[in-house]
């Protein structure tokens, strides 16, 4: 049993806080959700490629570092502590890891030094209205090579150079890879709950398109991405999580009320309990992810399920009850809560809500037990 | 990142296995109630065969008659035997709790005495600690032991104890009391351990609102004790509680019964007013997703304490969040599966109902289960203070004479 990181890889998660809590302040966030015209933060993702994370997963012949899918964990789990505001997630847990599943030789070639180099910038366009993503809900086509229709939000979508488009060709749902570059493409930058990071509507007006994987294969295509970057997204939540844990500590502790710290009432010794159960349930479901996506485990579909559940009810909880915990501070745009409480709702709602995940796992677990 | 045994694991595995396949009962005792009210003499025989087979008691130092083994040897020891029907363990709380206090405080001869049959499952020992008026507060504790008016050095036990389990068949327990209610209470505590047979010594049932009985009260009336039944110095009773009370989230187990697959199971048997299986239902669904991931939770987490176990390593607190979860699953999910068979959820028949039989007897255990081995509070207190970092509450009962506490009845 050996269900733990290895040494080599806590370092290189002690070395990428430190690399963040240099680079990645609050301040640094709140730079971008300040002004009205930036969606991200381009200066850190050049530093960022210059550690070399983004292609930390790539193979060697493609331009990363040939590291295992555990190193991405560990990454994930700081820049969520941090609330990084890049396109990490759209980049390499999802263009990354798609290409790499699914892609031509061509298709890894054409895009994953650029990812590694970070020249590119990935987008999950499957969205395009209100509710769940079906294959009934897919208008966007792709004819004789060309991608039309509309998609919204798209995660990224204001800055990304390449985006994977759930399109139906012939009627058949199918994954596109799309270069953003080209004529055709409309992009509007939208509002969202978290405006530390970027989102768009995409509009596409017969935009070449690529098609990842065989036709008809679009669907499970798109599951088995998002079984990936659950696992790592769940990872980037638990960083969130505990840093929300923490920060209502640090809070608690350093506050009187009544004559007393607050953090001496039962009422808020309870609450931060609570948080650091679900917190380890986090962790424990995220570890599980981890081992399966690291192993391309048959068990992957159904451990990303439950480190995404776990991950995103632990954040959810855990920055709501951060504000709770400071009071009316807390509720002030001045004090960090808030870009938790908003990173958290961005995170359980980009890869799909959490009850859409819920009923996924069920149905994993009843075609399990029907086979045992 | 792996779920392999060590090479050495690997080897020890396969020893306990190749015992196990040659020793392990295949049947078991039709009346074990797995509360350690089955067939104690199967229980006892189980346990001498483990220890004459060097697999009892396996991380006891070698000089208590242990085996002087790995945290992992014995996790690895229990999964193994776990996929027989062995009797289920009267010992636990003894060999758990119980005798490890006697070796940490007794003189080498009550040591030579006691430790060799508690290994051998020869005498079985219980825990007397909470008492009517003391449970989470166990330090509150009432039973006194006053010094016998004859000058022998003696001490005479008054008072009572509750919840005690497996006093019934025990032979010996290790109990607290107070000798000093003049000095505040942590400080006029002493631990003795007694002779459960003593004439004095009165052992009642409790009928459980569950229906089974496997805890006790226990009374004691001018029960003597010679000064060398004493645990540690006179006023260090609480000091060695500690000692104890250290294994006792370890050996009290975390929730058992039906999981999530028995509910998944109930809820495709089970059809709602469309005629459709409860299972279609969105909130059914959501429920038992919920629950998965929490028992999901608490696998993977019991995974990293085994995994610290194997690298020689103290494990992390995350071992702290076993029972607060569990034990609420346990309530919720038996109480959604009783729910989910509508009117007919109130029958426990187990021919009429089969269904709701087993979720039921998890709905009456739940709350006991709740409050055993320290209540949902108390643990939530135990993370917040210990695991991270939060203050103690504010007490009013720290620097006062025992017997000007204040208390209710």
């Amino acid at each position: 049993m050996n269900f733990d990181f290895s040494e080599d890889q806590k370092f290189l998660k002690n070395e990428a806080r430190r690399f963040l809590e240099a680079n990645c302040p609050t301040s640094r966030v709140r730079k971008v959700i300040d002004d009205p015209s930036a969606t991200w933060d381009p200066e850190l993702w050049k530093a960022v490629a210059g550690q070399g994370w983004l292609g930390a997963a790539i193979p060697e012949e493609h331009g990363g570092l040939g590291l295992g899918r555990l190193e991405l964990c560990v990454i994930a789990e700081e820049l969520g502590r941090a609330v990084a505001p890049i396109p990490f997630a759209s980049t390499v847990y999802v263009l990354a890891e798609a290409v790499m599943l699914a892609g031509s030789e061509a298709q890894k070639a054409a895009v994953l030094p650029g990812i590694a180099a970070g020249d590119v910038i990935g987008a999950l366009a499957t969205s395009e209205g209100p509710g769940a993503l079906s294959g009934a809900s897919i208008r966007a086509t792709v004819e004789g090579g060309r991608l039309s229709g509309t998609k919204i939000p798209v995660t990224d979508g204001g800055i990304a150079t390449h985006a994977l488009v759930l399109a139906k060709e012939g009627g058949q749902p199918g994954l596109f890879l799309v270069d953003l570059s080209g004529a055709g493409v409309k992009r509007e930058t939208l509002s969202t709950l978290d405006p530390s990071r970027d989102a768009a509507k995409l509009v596409f007006d017969k935009v070449p398109a690529e098609r990842l994987g065989g036709a008809g294969e679009g669907l499970s295509l798109a599951e088995q991405v998002l079984d990936r970057a659950a696992v790592l997204l769940a990872f980037e939540q638990t960083g969130g999580a505990d840093r929300a844990l923490e920060m209502a500590k640090e809070y608690a502790l350093e506050r009187f009320a009544f004559g007393r710290t607050i953090a001496s009432y039962q009422a808020i010794k309870h609450k931060l309990a609570d948080m650091y159960v679900k917190n380890e349930l986090a962790r424990s479901n995220a570890y599980y992810g981890a081992w399966a996506l690291n192993t391309n485990a048959p068990e992957l579909p159904v451990a990303a399920s439950a480190a995404r559940i776990a991950a995103s009810e632990a954040y959810w909880f855990g920055s709501k009850e951060n504000i709770q915990t400071h009071g009316g501070i807390g509720f002030t745009w001045a004090v960090d809560c808030h870009l938790h409480y908003r990173r958290s709702r961005q995170l359980s709602l980009v890869a799909g809500a959490p009850r859409v995940w819920k009923d996924r796992l069920v149905s994993h677990l009843e075609r399990r037990n029907a086979a045992a | 990142m792996d779920f392999n045994d060590t090479p050495e694991e690997a080897a020890y595995r396969q020893k306990v296995r190749t015992w196990l396949e040659a020793n392990a009962p295949r049947t078991r005792d039709a009346n074990d109630d797995g509360e350690g009210g089955g067939d104690l003499a199967a229980a006892k025989a189980w346990q001498a065969k483990k220890a004459a087979a060097g697999f009892a008691c396996i991380t006891w130092p070698k000089e208590w008659g242990g085996q002087g083994g790995t945290p992992i040897g014995s996790v690895i020891f229990g999964e193994e035997e776990a996929r027989y029907p062995i009797p289920s363990n009267p010992f636990q709380i003894g060999l758990g709790m119980c005798v490890p206090t006697v070796m940490n405080f007794a003189d080498p001869a009550t040591k030579e005495r006691f430790g060799p049959p508690a290994i051998r499952g020869e005498e079985i020992w219980c825990q007397l600690f909470s008492e009517p008026s003391g449970g989470s507060d166990v330090a509150a504790a009432r039973t006194r032991a006053e010094k016998a008016p004859d000058g022998s050095g003696d001490w005479i036990i008054n008072g009572q104890k509750v919840w005690t389990t497996g006093a019934q068949f025990s032979d010996f327990g290790i109990v607290i009391v107070r000798t000093d209610p003049n000095l505040p209470k942590h400080k006029g505590l002493t631990m003795f351990w007694v002779d459960m047979k003593d004439p004095g010594v009165e052992v009642r049932p409790i009928h459980q609102m569950s229906g089974g009985s496997g805890f006790n009260e226990v009374f004691f009336t001018d029960v003597r004790v010679k000064d060398s039944q004493r645990l540690g110095g006179v006023g260090d009773g609480w000091k060695v509680s500690l000692v104890t009370l250290m294994n006792e989230r370890l050996a009290v187990g975390g929730a058992t019964g039906a999981g999530w697959s028995q509910f998944l199971e109930a809820a495709r048997d089970t059809t709602g007013s469309d005629g459709a299986p409860l299972l279609q239902e969105s909130a059914v669904r959501e429920k038992l997703a919920d629950w998965y991931v929490q028992a999901e939770g608490l696998r993977h987490a019991r995974n990293r304490t085994m995994t610290a176990l194997s690298k020689g390593q103290t494990p992390g607190p995350e071992s702290s969040i076993g029972k607060i979860v569990s034990a609420t699953l346990m309530q919720d999910l038996a109480n959604e599966a009783v729910e989910m068979l509508d009117q007919y959820g109130i029958i426990n028949d187990p021919d009429l109902a089969p269904l709701s039989g087993g979720f039921h007897g998890s709905l009456m255990m739940a709350p006991g289960l709740r409050i055993a081995g320290g209540t949902d509070e108390i643990l939530r207190n135990i993370i917040a203070e210990r695991v991270l970092g939060l203050p103690g509450d504010i007490r009013l009962d720290k620097d006062v004479a025992f017997k000007d506490v204040p208390t209710g009845r």
